[in-house]
């Protein structure tokens, strides 16, 4: 394989160097397989906790929520986020993919692991969830599953740093990288920190598991693993806020308000996002007060301001770009006339809506360390990162790949109507989960619990209210919603790969990508660059939802027991 | 130029920052100000403030002394299909209250108003200690010894549920907190 | 930052030349919270005392 193949894409003028092309295709179906997988796991899980249907026996539940966590949380994730820094590399950058043939390696890495991983859980000794908590033991293969897929997860990082090596030293690029390729770097950072703390407490953990290492201290291990386990879901918040700039600029060709804002967001993201992984820590013992205020508020906030600005700036440069295309009346004419029937942009735009009010706002208030009391390990938790990981990363990957499949496989999507309407059905389906979940947690359900009936207790029982029963049975059947929608999905982009019409050279009928707005256009008419009164608006609705959620929680703690 | 490419301008650093977006940073600039006050000032003026102090120590030290604290204060009733020992501690008291596979033990009988110290541990693996319908919840790990206090508001039966996944039984794992008038 | 005009020549900011810098951006990202995190975290449960 010749390392200095380039084609250039007819439709977009962006240049494909041939290896990177064909890894940016491995990972990104191996992602979607794994979508696939996880997702099914996850349709099982929703109709077991549907109290009246309870499909699942207990022992399989918690089996197949452990593979449902793993596979889509890290599987899924992950290899589309490698795609994603490939493609924010080589293919933006104009660049040659650093060493190939590492990236090869750290792909078939990643995909014994992930293999790997399914198989031994499958077997029915390594039902431990996702975080593995010690010293409950899973069969050492689990670790070193998760261990291999780390390596190659690592090399993959590696390749993309490699890669920004090679296009400043031959000058593929001038002056900065473009916004985009600069998320991609943030995400890239926090996947490094995050491989690396995964390294560090699931090495021991594995030999601890073969019997070479006598005993792994719990709170260490807690501390350790939430630094992989949390920092992991902050490299899909970098990457879709990415994803979100590029949907952006491909639809609009939206520039960003101000590089300055939105680079320096993205390194409050760098410098304090990770800290988060405290999160899981604010009702352990044996940390400090004072570690877990300083962590829990990302260093007072700041990588939170950062999320705000992005909330600000991805809508706010599509409307400026909007009106300087002539969506000029009113206050929300710009919204109006947005492509809602392109799943691209409504992806992206119900991923930036859901993201921000649903997963954002959840998340910040039940990590203030005190309110955290009311929430730990409730349904309140998976509540909200359904909304952040699957409604807010999720989505954005699926709104990118309906417009990356013909860019990069040359294919037409098959199933237009389906593909128009599947995000909706998706992101309804998602936004219940996340919504009907939280709503049982705030009755104190527990997560990963089989049966909140507890029939099999021979007569000590806590009755739940039935309202948390109809949480369930509705969070059931967003679930079957959801699925559809991701079901949906997954046939509509292997469709177009085996069966969508080939593009060819030729430009697709349709462009797909928009003219960049130049600075005559924004100008025009008394127009300008900066002109969000109808994002403005918005963001102040999100303000004042969040300010007022926030201290309902607070009020909620005030009522119940004193504790010191 | 859009974010696919390099920032138009070179020195994109010295470009101003617009009115609107100046405005919307410094609001949430405010607001992050505003929540991180909120936790130390909780600490001064809030009553719910999960303790951290913490001791190391072995399920078997940990039982011992669960053990010696239901000796003192059993009132001799029992109470669920297992017949555990109710336990009745003095106002202001120690509880110990020990997690395992898959039983809260023993039953605590407390005051409302009254403040007690809870002593906390597992014998085996991690336990999430869920009191219901008041909704505290604590991460119960073995080989640590966490003491906070807990000052119950209400009269009633509470539940003590487990929300830590702990294996095949962990939904079977209910205990109770009984406060009186 | 600073008063200069913006031509395209002319010393980069500091502030730019960090963001630029990729490795850079690596080390600090691994850095914070590898001390502020974790360091800290391990450092407050080593010393858990005894009963």
């Amino acid at each position: 394989m010749s390392n200095n193949i380039f084609r250039t894409c007819p439709d977009t003028g962006l240049k494909f160097h041939g290896p990177a092309e064909t890894l940016m295709k491995v990972n990104a179906v191996a992602a979607v397989v794994f979508l696939l997988v996880g997702g099914f796991y996850g349709l099982l899980v929703g109709l077991t906790r549907w109290q009246a249907v309870h499909l699942l026996e207990a022992s399989d539940f918690y089996m197949v929520l452990t593979l449902h966590g793993i596979n889509v949380l890290i599987f899924w994730m992950i290899f589309f986020e490698i795609a994603v820094l490939y493609f924010c590399s080589s293919v933006l950058l104009g660049c040659r993919l650093a060493t190939p043939k590492w990236a090869w390696v750290g792909f078939a890495l990643m995909v014994i692991g992930a293999v790997m991983n399914n198989v031994i859980v499958l077997q029915g000794s390594s039902s431990v969830m996702m975080t593995s908590y010690v010293p409950m033991e899973a069969h050492p293969l689990f670790y070193l599953s998760l261990i291999l897929f780390a390596v190659g997860a690592l090399i993959g990082c590696f390749v993309f740093f490699g890669t920004l090596v090679i296009a400043k030293a031959e000058k593929t690029y001038e002056g900065s990288v473009p916004l985009v390729t600069f998320g991609a770097i943030t995400a890239a950072v926090i996947a490094v920190f995050t491989i690396v703390s995964g390294a560090i407490v699931l090495l021991p953990t594995f030999l601890w598991s073969v019997g070479l290492v006598g005993e792994i201290d719990v709170l260490a291990y807690r501390l350790i693993w939430w630094a992989f386990g949390h920092s992991s879901q902050q490299i899909n918040v970098a990457a879709h806020v990415s994803v979100w700039y590029a949907i952006v600029a491909i639809l609009f060709g939206a520039k960003p308000l101000s590089e300055k804002v939105s680079r320096t967001a993205f390194l409050m993201y760098i410098l304090f996002l990770q800290l988060a992984s405290v999160h899981h820590l604010l009702v352990d013992p044996g940390v400090s007060s004072n570690f877990k205020m300083f962590n829990t508020s990302y260093a007072m906030y700041l990588a939170v301001m950062a999320s705000m600005v992005h909330g600000l700036t991805v809508p706010g440069s599509m409307e400026a770009a909007q009106r300087a295309r002539g969506h000029t009346a009113g206050l929300f004419t710009w919204l109006r006339k947005a492509p809602w029937g392109n799943p691209t942009f409504s992806g992206m735009f119900i991923s930036l809506v859901g993201f921000g009010f649903l997963g954002g706002i959840t998340g910040v208030v039940m990590g203030a360390e005190q309110i955290n009391i009311l929430v730990h390990n409730t349904l309140y938790v998976p509540g909200h990162f359904h909304a952040t990981v699957v409604l807010g990363s999720t989505m954005a990957f699926m709104a990118l790949t309906y417009w990356l499949v013909p860019i990069l496989f040359r294919r037409e999507i098959v199933m237009k109507g389906l593909a128009k309407w599947q995000p909706y059905i998706f992101g309804l389906g998602m936004s219940g989960v996340a919504l009907f979940l939280m709503g049982a947690g705030t009755l104190g359900v527990p997560r990963r619990h089989w049966d909140i009936g507890f029939a099999g207790t021979g007569g000590m029982t806590h009755e739940f209210p039935a309202a948390a029963y109809t949480m369930l049975a509705l969070n059931g059947l967003s679930v079957i919603l959801a699925v559809a929608g991701g079901a949906a999905f997954c046939v509509i982009i292997v469709g177009s790969l085996l069966f969508g019409k080939k593009l060819g050279d030729q430009p697709m009928a349709e462009p797909c990508i928009v003219a960049p707005v130049t600075d005559e256009e924004y100008n025009a008419n008394g127009g300008s660059a900066y002109a969000i009164p109808g994002t403005i608006v918005l963001a102040m609705i999100f303000f004042a939802s969040f300010a007022l959620y926030y201290f309902i929680n607070w009020k909620y703690l005030a009522e119940t027991w004193g504790i010191g | 130029m859009s974010s696919l490419s390099p920032p138009a301008k070179k020195l994109w650093w010295n470009e101003p920052i617009h009115k609107s977006e100046l405005l919307w940073i410094s609001l949430v600039f405010v607001w992050g100000m505003v929540m991180t006050f909120m936790m130390p000032y909780w600490h001064v003026v809030g009553k719910q403030n999960l303790g951290t102090e913490t001791y190391g120590t072995t399920p078997k030290a940990f039982q011992a002394a669960t053990q010696a604290f239901v000796d003192q204060y059993d009132t001799g009733r029992t109470e669920g299909p297992k017949n555990f020992p109710v336990v009745a501690p003095p106002e202001g008291g120690d509880v110990y209250l020990m997690a395992r596979l898959w039983d809260w033990w023993p039953i605590v009988e407390l005051k409302k108003g009254a403040t007690y110290r809870f002593h906390l541990s597992s014998l085996d693996w991690q336990h999430g200690f869920s009191l219901q319908p008041a909704n505290i919840n604590v991460q119960v790990v073995p080989n640590y010894e966490h003491v906070f206090s807990l000052t119950p508001n209400a009269a009633g039966e509470f539940s003590v549920i487990c929300n830590e996944y702990c294996g095949i039984g962990h939904h079977l794992m209910i205990g109770k907190i009984l406060v009186v008038d | 930052m600073s008063d200069q005009d913006e031509t395209n020549s002319g010393d980069v900011p500091m502030m730019q030349k960090l963001l630029d810098n990729p490795f850079l951006l690596l080390f600090l990202g691994v850095a914070s919270p590898a001390v502020l995190y974790l360091a800290w975290g391990i450092m407050e449960i080593v010393t858990i005392p005894a009963r």
